[in-house]
């Protein structure tokens, strides 16, 4: 099957139910995207799907075929961050930085379809992402960084 | 009696890490300095400069000994060299250095002994410096117990001196001018007309001996330490480029996974891997310990075919009532310690009031499941995993593997998170176990979140009993019983060392506070091990601190007196005052005002004090606002120590929530993130964190903030609904939104 990820088409051969994660990182070698349940319970392995935060764990690699597959390697660089990347450098949320990745493809997810949301709306979006270091704070804070509400 | 009997009475427990070491090493260790294990690797052109600093033409390397699970550890290392050396830690490579007794941890010892952090009297004094020295012949390179900055602070300070010293020597030599007149700047050796590069220097360290004992800088001259800095980790894992042990690809490597009884030691009773051997991508299916590993190209693979093998475990383990049963027995049998025994509780006046509480058994459950690779051949082995104790790691392959611990290579790679986890290693021995039957292909062996669930080696569950008087409006005695399974006792039973005489981390937190009650009694009680416990995030203090601060809040509403005034009149060690009296100020304390509960824990040796504030509503009960006030004695980096006490006041509050691992007899019953429920963000209070530096010894933050955040909450429901929560998790006796 062909797949395009970050702008890129691959050809693999996989089987259809094999989860993206496993896709990404296993077979294209794009370790970005983490493993931590396997059950859509952590949100560690978000990736965008046509700009979508989805649970990579949880799409066949079948059903990605053919969409456009964003990982946080994707979203931006260390040169050129995005401006959620941006916001979580400059308020240094990482602890472990396992859940990270997983973390600012949720939050770029919810600003491009919600500029400037509401505390409401961060809780419903971050609330399936999981930090065992609990960077929460400073999470809420970076997005509303990013989103430019900063102390609103 | 016999020998080991009176050793037992004398004696207390110290840790695993320190008795396995001192054996293995043998006290003659001590006398002979270990030398710099830099120097065997260095290739034509390098330079070692003390065990820290290694020099090649692309210029400087810092070797940063303490794993970084999370805590900063990684970058605060990299700052006290480059404070010293005048190199920016972001321009400088990073390395976690080879293990070696070298890197030994001079104050991770202390902990394990009954020398309350606050006592500067003179047994405490020279039982710490007793420890210091064990930690020394012990050849204990191991990180934990929050002792990263305290051990680090001088240490690489005089290595990033030493090596900026040699480096102008060397400079000096070649100029013809005096080393005084040389000045360092940015990795560059400088002078009246001209600078040169450290690596240019490299020829000329050959001539030039290693300057010692150089002065400090004044913290006044600090460039970043003290001051808010970029953690060198951070931008990297922002943008998903940071690597960490399970992301490790080697030429020709395997996936592997392993399925196992989730009792260790139960055997297997039938397997059949049929199925699974004929999946897709399966190179084997080989036995293993209690159970057996699937070989793949792909992890997916590897955990697909283990879920289909049929796997029949044997064995028979504990139930959660039978253990409950055994824990509160154990608060009427022996006593382990008795390490705080003043006055007469029992005979003491006023009126009396008794209460129980319980925690449940908890798993550290980092983010990154346990993984680690081996490569294996009959003349050497090589590890790659995040490991807080890299010698016991080659120690425990080498058993395996039948070679000496010298041909096994450790390579500490970053952890996502620990917690603790990662000073256990059974999964590393199980990828060597794995890698003996293929020898010559690295094994990447990565638990499923399953697996890693059902395998743990938990917090132990713990039951006290609180009894006391208050009298006049005041708090007169204080009587706290505790029992658990002893996390010393389990981690060196599976190292095979047996463990005599009290353990101090079961009553730590609560013998060790630093209330002056006229009667007052902490004792300690071992249960029998069952479960396979170990050293959770603030360790004894998880639970004590919980134990003691609720308890101590009961007494003081019986009395009738403000959670807080109270407590200052019972404390007279200045630091644990001022952290009390900033935490109420920050909060404008007035009073519980039916929503508020104030917790104080001493642990690790640094005092924090806790105010949350909490709200009823339709949905439960909201957390609004945690203030936190720590003492550390001088803060290095401001930013990483505000995350490190939130989120580990954070992770206390959400454990004590939600979270416990239960067992029906065949083991855990909770698998993995939905049944073993974790904070999210929408319950996170807003927090305002304090961190003082005032002088005295300075003290790490990983841990300490842990211990008051559940009592501050469980004190704070009190205030809001009259409940008293005695048992974790929370979340069964109240409605949380």
């Amino acid at each position: 099957m062909r797949i395009t990820v970050n702008g890129t088409d691959h050809e693999v051969d996989v089987e259809e139910d094999m989860p993206l994660l496993w896709l990404l990182r296993d077979e294209l070698g794009i370790h970005g995207s983490k493993y931590g349940c396997g059950i859509g319970a952590c949100g560690a392995c978000t990736v965008h799907l046509d700009g979508l935060a989805v649970r990579a764990c949880q799409v066949w690699s079948g059903d990605a075929a053919g969409a456009e597959v964003t990982t946080i390697e994707g979203l931006g660089t260390e040169a050129a961050p995005h401006p959620v990347q941006q916001a979580w450098i400059d308020l240094q949320v990482a602890q472990c930085g396992y859940c990270q990745p997983g973390q600012v493809m949720q939050a770029a997810a919810l600003l491009a379809e919600v500029p400037d949301p509401t505390d409401r709306q961060i809780e419903d979006a971050m609330g399936g992402n999981l930090c065992r270091c609990a960077t929460y704070p400073r999470i809420r804070a970076a997005i509303r960084r990013a989103a430019g509400s900063e102390g609103a | 009696m016999g020998t080991a009997g009176k050793i037992a009475r004398r004696t207390f427990l110290i840790g695993t890490a320190a008795i396995g070491a001192g054996v293995a090493f043998g006290i003659y260790a001590y006398r002979r300095d270990p030398g710099n294990p830099l120097t065997a690797g260095l290739a034509p052109g390098e330079a070692a400069l003390t065990p820290y600093v290694l020099l090649d033409a692309e210029g400087v390397t810092l070797i940063t000994p303490r794993i970084d699970l999370g805590q900063g550890a990684a970058s605060i290392q990299a700052h006290l060299l480059a404070e010293e050396l005048d190199v920016d830690p972001a321009k400088v490579r990073l390395a976690s250095g080879p293990a070696s007794p070298v890197y030994h941890n001079g104050s991770v010892a202390a902990e394990g002994m009954p020398l309350a952090a606050w006592d500067e009297g003179l047994i405490a004094r020279g039982g710490r410096a007793a420890s210091e020295v064990l930690g020394k012949f012990g050849g204990l390179h191991v990180t934990g117990g929050s002792t990263t900055v305290a051990d680090a602070y001088d240490r690489l300070r005089a290595a990033g001196a030493s090596a900026r010293e040699t480096l102008k020597a060397a400079a000096a030599t070649r100029l013809g001018i005096a080393r005084e007149d040389l000045r360092t700047e940015d990795g560059r050796v400088v002078w009246a007309d001209g600078s040169a590069p450290y690596a240019e220097l490299i020829p000329l360290l050959a001539d030039v001996e290693v300057v010692q004992d150089v002065p400090l800088r004044d913290p006044s001259a600090w460039r970043w330490l003290g001051q808010p800095h970029r953690r060198v980790d951070v931008a990297a894992k922002s943008v998903g480029t940071y690597r960490f042990g399970g992301d490790l690809v080697l030429p020709d490597m395997l996936h592997a996974t392993v399925v196992t009884n989730p009792l260790r030691g139960g055997g297997v009773v039938s397997m059949h891997a049929s199925e699974a051997e004929a999946m897709r991508g399966v190179e084997a299916v080989l036995p293993i310990t209690d159970g057996a590993a699937v070989l793949a190209d792909n992890d997916w693979r590897a955990f697909r075919a283990a879920r289909a093998i049929r796997f029949e475990s044997g064995g028979e383990g504990p139930t959660s009532d039978a253990l409950w049963k055994a824990h509160e027995a154990a608060l009427d049998g022996d006593r382990d310690s008795a390490f705080t025994d003043e006055g007469d509780v029992d005979a003491a006046p006023g009126t009396r009031i008794e209460a129980t509480y319980r925690v449940p058994f908890l798993h550290h459950a980092p983010l990154e499941p346990a993984n680690a690779t081996v490569r294996y051949t009959p003349e050497a082995t090589e590890v790659w995993t995040a490991t807080q104790a890299p010698i016991f790691v080659a120690r425990s392959v080498a058993r395996i593997t039948g070679q000496e611990a010298e041909q096994v290579t450790v390579n500490v790679l970053p952890a996502g998170g620990s917690f603790g986890h990662r000073l256990e290693d059974e999964w590393v021995r199980q990828a060597a176990e794995i890698a003996v039957q293929v020898p010559g292909r690295p094994v990447r062996l990565t638990l499923s979140r399953e697996q890693d669930m059902t395998h743990g080696f938990y917090r132990p569950m713990a039951v006290a009993r609180g009894r006391g008087t208050v009298e006049n409006g005041r708090v007169r005695a204080l009587d706290l019983a505790v029992a658990a399974q002893s996390v010393a006792e389990s981690q060196m039973g599976r190292v095979g060392f047996p463990a005599f005489g009290p353990d101090v981390a079961l009553v730590a937190g609560a013998w060790d506070a630093p209330y002056a009650l006229p009667d007052r009694r902490i004792t300690g009680h071992r249960v029998a091990a069952t479960v396979p416990v170990s050293s959770w995030r603030s360790v004894g203090a998880s639970h004590n601190g919980f134990f003691l601060e609720s308890f101590l809040d009961e007494l003081i509403a019986e009395a009738g007196a403000d959670p807080v005034e109270e407590r200052l009149r019972l404390i007279s060690h200045e630091p644990s005052r001022r952290v009390l009296e900033t935490v109420a100020e920050m909060a404008s304390w007035n009073g519980p005002e039916g929503k508020r509960g104030v917790a104080f824990v001493y642990s690790f040796g640094v005092p924090v004090a806790q105010i949350m504030e909490v709200r009823q509503t339709e949905a439960g009960i909201v957390m609004d606002k945690l203030w936190i006030a720590a003492e550390v004695g001088r803060v290095l980096d401001p930013v990483n120590i505000e995350a490190q006490l939130s989120g580990g006041a954070l992770f206390g509050i959400g454990h004590a929530l939600s979270s416990e691992i239960t067992f029906d007899g065949r083991g855990p019953e909770q698998t993995n993130f939905d049944s073993y429920e974790s904070l999210r963000l929408w319950q996170t209070p807003e927090i305002e964190v304090r961190a003082l530096g005032s002088g005295g010894p300075i003290r790490g933050a990983g841990e300490p903030g842990l211990p008051p955040a559940a009592p501050a909450l469980a004190n704070a429901v009190f205030a809001a609904t009259g409940t008293r929560l005695r048992r974790m998790p929370f979340a069964a006796d109240m409605r949380f939104a």
